[in-house]
């Protein structure tokens, strides 16, 4: 089956800075199950991806495989994607992010496609701090081949299939943090009005910015006894604080009370603004975020929010010194070296 | 005593030597210093996969005839190593010399009546002359070369001339290695009778040719390419590949006025992420390659498929060696062609490209970052251990400055502004090829959701039965195109002589080229192709019908080339008979002779 939208835009639908209408970053109709969290997470990035009026031709959105990496056509349709091989898309993002450092970037996963399969390069994919927002749809399960027990399931969570698994969770968030992360966040699919602004904040960030997006699979791990269904998470929801963007141009209008707020930069000059800040819990402090999310495990939480954001950093394309114009618009006349050169190499090996 | 191997410029040179105690640098000397007497050259290392302390050969071929292959036999060995000391004295030709490190006196069991045994008190000269001790090791490889200088009647002022280039940058060592030098050439001249009935004078046969490695001439091919990303894991024999493209790309690839690099070199976590990367690259406009080896392909398959499907331009260089992992690391092979040409899963092939000397690595390298994007397919430049790894006589590196990219079908935001039809997998002029867009090209045309298959020819979603047939019928026809655009192979007879042909490829050429003039001094009449790729040319064809039987030489057990041609041609497997060899070291010219006559016995008298 074939599903295309029609591709009509009423004169009168609101645009954004850039002139786009929020249907322009949408995409094919969903073939996801009705209440996949997935789904919810794509009407996040659309929604963030308009307000913050990102020109569709300018991102690009790479994703692996599975219920979660089918995603990327279901929102942006005027962007491209590339839906590569399992557990792969941070390697195909590299150099993707080589070859133009100009658009953004935006890498969809699953918690099987990045904590299993793609667990190594998910880890080097933080090393080269590449510039690129990285959500994983976590559903402690995978959808697409029927519902097993990921790598993110709790100790004891109980699937559809009815089998508490045995083996200790993979945290993908702490563990983002520990490898050097440089913006770390996690939020839940039934959230947006936290998950939206995390995203826009994710997409202002000059380096890996990664969220774990709780996201409940509703056909095979929704049940009671599960601690990815909806009902557990909302129940054991915690927030680090709650979360603005505020973009670049706008003032700050609003005051909180001391201690209760704080305000964040991003590289773009625009800012996260934190309300109801978590006690012992600083987001630019490492330790502070690891020790926050131990916390919670302890305490049986799914924390969320912004975990950890580092106040500088070089990224890839810094360590490695490319130059500011993106490599594929490299001519003939920058990229081959004379006649001169190749006769004096020729002559170096007489 | 007995007799004396004789012969002008006609020899095989054998340096028997310890891994990582600096012999290689005077090994290349000694090469280099016989091409600088204008004599054709050839030299193989034969190293184990180890860094320090195991034995090691370097093999010099020097042949007036200009024959590079291997040739059996060894005429002059020096030894330097006591830990290989017993077999190298059995290698050498009865005849021939062993020259050895006669500070101790060379083991009874050791001697042989046939060979000649010239000693060179070689670490006794060191500790008297030189006090540093990494020098004494150093200078003790320069000894032997000034013994081989008075042996072989190498003109030692052209040694000279190659340690000051060496040491241009260090000219404090330069009169140390000269005294060694002298060391030794002194001491063969008074002890010994010299120069030897087998030895060198100088001539001008290799006009314009440069020595130099295959991997370096890719790396430089990918430079000249255009290539601006490399993404790689380390393997023997893949290694230098990429590391000669970082070299010579942080010379050459500089801006001049912020001093920034146009290209990017990924050292990856695995061959897999580094597939992955010039994947991702190559989708998004630029110019990407990998080297790896055989067990990096085998890693890559899943990728090489998606990017067949997804019709993305990879180029990968594949150094073959032996199999598997943990097998010959360090021995040549091409014993990966059935895994390159059919590399992944589902109906796949792919275009191979084979090299035969550095300046075709140079070449074919440049020529696959072309066809990897006019066909948007990955392209396989298949080189080996001996190519890549060894220093090669070969024509000079040729660029023509008026040479462009060919970079293939893609759309501009021009032609997308215009309104052409925009179909990703459409077949718009009927060669199979369809039109790509890159990411970013135009606002609000030419975006397009790439996946494997499941998709219609506007890279809609569809898991229509037919739409995959058309898809895969729609490759194939690419693949008809591909054969249009393959270098040719090369022939050796302006027309055919002879009901019998032989076909090899890649580095087989050397020893192959040379088996054939031996069997035509033989009386036995055969016509040669060199194949340059896969899928095989119309040429290759016609060549196999011409003749009754093809002897088909090649470097692996189970005949994989073989496997190709009756595979992709449909012939008779009969009309096809094997030449192998895949003992991991490159194939000679004696053995391939003996294998074909053999074969032809019943025919063919003995003289
Ligand atoms: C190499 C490979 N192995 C196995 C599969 C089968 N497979 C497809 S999706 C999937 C799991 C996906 O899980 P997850 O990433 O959590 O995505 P979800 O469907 O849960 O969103 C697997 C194992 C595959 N596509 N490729
Ligand atoms: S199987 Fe689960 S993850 Fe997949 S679409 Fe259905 S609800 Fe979503
Ligand atoms: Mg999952």
């Amino acid at each position: 089956m074939t599903y295309i939208k029609p591709k009509f835009r009423h004169p009168e639908l609101p645009v954004n800075a850039v002139g786009y209408a929020r249907k322009d970053y949408e995409g094919a109709i969903s073939t996801l199950c009705g209440g996949c969290g997935h789904d919810s997470i794509s009407g996040a990035i659309v929604q963030a991806c308009y307000e913050m009026a990102i020109e569709p031709h300018r991102l690009a959105k790479l994703s692996g495989i599975g219920c979660s990496s089918k995603t990327p056509t279901y929102f942006l349709s005027n962007s491209h994607g590339f839906n590569s091989v399992h557990g792969r898309m941070p390697s195909v993002t590299t150099g993707a992010i080589l070859a133009n450092r100009d658009l953004i970037y935006l890498g969809v996963s699953g918690d099987g496609d990045t904590a299993s399969i793609g667990m190594g390069q998910f880890v080097h994919a933080i090393r080269r701090n590449l510039n690129m927002v990285y959500i994983v749809m976590n559903n402690g399960c995978y959808g697409l081949t029927k519902g097993q027990d990921s790598a993110t399931a709790d100790l004891g969570s109980i699937s559809k299939g009815g089998v508490p698994n045995a083996y200790m969770p993979i945290d993908l968030a702490g563990m983002a943090i520990e490898l050097g992360a440089s913006f770390v966040a996690r939020s839940f699919s039934g959230d947006k009005t936290q998950l939206v602004p995390l995203i826009k904040a994710a997409m202002s960030h000059q380096g890996f910015a990664f969220i774990d997006v709780v996201s409940p699979c509703v056909t095979f791990n929704n049940n009671p006894g599960s601690t990815k269904s909806y009902d557990y998470v909302r129940e054991h929801l915690e927030a680090t604080a709650a979360v603005d963007y505020v973009p670049e141009k706008e003032e700050i209008t609003i005051s909180y009370g001391e201690g209760q707020t704080a305000d964040v930069e991003l590289h773009d000059g625009s800012r996260l603004a934190l309300h109801k800040i978590a006690p012992n819990w600083d987001p630019h402090d490492r330790l502070s975020a690891i020790q926050r999310l131990h916390v919670a495990r302890e305490k049986e939480e799914v924390l969320t929010g912004l975990l950890y954001l580092s106040k500088d950093n070089e990224t890839f394309h810094q360590f490695l010194h490319t130059v500011d114009q993106p490599l594929n618009t490299l001519t003939e006349e920058d990229l081959i070296p004379s006649q001169e050169v190749l006769a004096a190499i020729n002559a170096d090996h007489r | 005593m007995q007799h004396h191997l004789s012969g002008i410029n006609d020899m095989v040179v054998r340096f028997a030597n310890v891994n990582g105690t600096g012999s290689a640098s005077a090994n290349t000397m000694f090469a280099k210093a016989i091409f600088r007497m204008g004599i054709p050259v050839s030299a193989k290392n034969i190293f184990p996969s180890n860094i320090q302390g195991l034995p090691t050969w370097y093999e010099v071929r020097i042949s007036e005839k200009g024959y590079l292959g291997r040739r059996e036999g060894i005429d002059v060995l020096v030894c330097v190593n006591p830990q290989s000391m017993q077999q190298d004295v059995a290698s050498v030709r009865p005849g021939g010399y062993f020259i050895y490190d006669s500070t101790k006196p060379l083991h009874r069991e050791f001697m042989r009546e046939d060979i000649h045994f010239v000693g060179i008190p070689m670490m006794a000269m060191c500790n008297e002359h030189f006090t540093d001790p990494r020098h004494r090791q150093l200078l003790k490889n320069i000894i032997y070369v000034g013994g081989l200088t008075a042996l072989l009647d190498i003109d030692p002022a052209v040694v000279k001339g190659i340690l000051e280039e060496e040491f241009a940058k260090k000219p404090k060592l330069i009169p140390p290695n000269f005294q060694a030098l002298e060391l030794g050439r002194q001491h063969v001249i008074e002890h010994y009778p010299h120069p030897l009935d087998i030895r060198v004078e100088a001539r001008d046969l290799v006009g314009d040719s440069i020595i130099i490695d295959g991997n370096t001439a890719c790396g430089l091919g990918a430079i000249y390419g255009g290539a601006t990303v490399a993404a790689w894991y380390p393997i023997t024999p893949s290694t230098s590949v990429v590391q000669a493209f970082e070299k010579y790309a942080n010379k050459l690839r500089i801006d001049p006025e912020t001093g920034q690099k146009r290209f990017a070199v990924v050292q990856s976590e695995d061959e897999l992420a580094a597939i992955g990367v010039v994947i991702g690259a190559a989708w998004n406009g630029a110019r990407a390659f990998t080297a790896t080896s055989g067990p990096g392909i085998s890693l890559m398959n899943e990728f090489i498929g998606l990017a067949y499907f997804a019709e993305i331009p990879v180029v990968l260089i594949d150094v073959q060696r032996g199999g598997p992992s943990t097998g010959m690391p360090t021995r040549t092979q091409q014993s990966d062609l059935l895994l390159a040409a059919y590399a992944s899963h589902g109906d796949t092939k792919h275009v191979l490209l084979f090299p035969s000397n550095p300046s075709e690595c140079f070449d074919l390298t440049a020529d696959a970052l072309d066809l990897a994007e006019r066909l948007q397919t990955p392209v396989f430049v298949m080189t080996d251990l001996d190519l890549g790894m060894n220093d090669h006589m070969t024509a000079p590196f040729h660029w023509d400055p008026k040479r462009r990219f060919d970079r293939g079908k893609v759309l501009t935001a021009e032609q997308l502004e215009a309104g052409v039809t925009f179909g990703r997998y459409l077949d718009v002029d009927g060669d199979g090829i369809p039109y790509r867009t890159l990411p970013g090209a135009h606002p609000t045309k030419g975006a397009y959701f790439t996946r494997g298959t499941s998709r219609d020819e506007f890279a809609r979603y569809t898991e229509d039965g037919a739409a995959y047939v058309r898809n895969m019928d729609r490759l194939l026809k690419k693949w008809e195109t591909a054969k249009t655009l393959m270098p040719a192979p090369e022939t050796y007879q302006a027309t055919n002589q002879s009901s019998h042909g032989m076909l090899f490829f890649g580095t087989t050429a050397y020893p192959a080229q040379e088996a054939l003039d031996r069997m035509a001094e033989q009386g036995i009449a055969m016509d040669a192709m060199r194949v340059r790729s896969f899928p095989f040319t119309p040429e290759v064809e016609a060549f196999i019908a011409a003749h009754e039987k093809i002897f088909v030489v090649e470097q692996n057990r189970d005949a994989q080339f073989r496997s190709l041609l009756i595979q992709e041609l449909d012939l008779n497997p009969k009309q096809l008979v094997s030449v192998l060899n895949y003992d991991g070291m490159p194939f000679t010219a004696d053995k391939i002779q003996r294998l074909i006559v053999a074969t032809l016995q019943p025919q063919v008298q003995p003289a």
